[in-house]
């Protein structure tokens, strides 16, 4: 999984049908420090009601992906925010 | 996914079992903020209506042959959607 901070949102009206009514949220990589993690970043399916600003926990891992949609065959879909996060504590 | 620019199309005639008709663009991958971050790649066109100079969203690996119908294709990278409104907000952090 991958520590992130939601950094914006993504729009589209033409897309793929799997991804309709599903809210995207470009969330760029974190270090635990909470300071980006150079350019790196995924747009990543929002399955807890985050919002732009917020720490949040990603899942970038395609099969866990298709769990959580209950479509474990193909779903077409890899990253997930699966938390939001309140407190990173370090040592 | 990931933010792509769409720079070009490209036409394959003779394709492997399975792939006909599907569309094939030359995407340059973005930065989150839509900087160019890397070489253009080819990938198939899963919103099938997207065309040169638009924003898409991307997707690689098994994922985006999953995006087609004939999931058990030979596809490594596929665009997901076309972009209507790509909002952006780093706090000034950089």
């Amino acid at each position: 999984m991958i520590l992130g901070r939601v950094c914006g949102t993504v729009v589209a009206t033409i897309e793929h049908p799997f991804y309709d009514g599903k809210k995207q949220l470009i969330v760029r990589a974190c270090l635990p420090d909470g300071s980006f993690d150079g350019e790196k970043y995924v747009i990543a399916v929002d399955l807890v009601g985050a919002g732009v600003g917020e720490t949040v926990l990603v899942e970038d891992e395609g099969n866990s992906a298709r769990q959580m949609m209950g479509n474990l065959k193909n779903a077409p879909i890899r990253s997930v925010i699966v938390g939001i996060v309140d407190q990173v504590a370090l040592g | 996914m990931k933010l792509g620019r769409v720079i070009g199309t490209m036409v394959a005639t003779v394709k492997y079992k399975g792939m006909e008709g599907l569309k094939l663009l030359i995407v340059r991958p973005l930065t989150a903020d839509g900087r160019e971050d890397g070489e253009p790649f080819v990938a198939t066109d899963a919103s099938a209506q997207a065309s040169s100079g638009d924003l898409v969203t991307w997707e690689a690996s098994r994922e985006a042959a999953l995006l087609h119908e004939n999931w058990f294709v030979p596809v490594d990278h596929a665009v997901v959607g076309i972009v209507d409104q790509h909002a952006y907000d780093d706090g000034g952090k950089r």
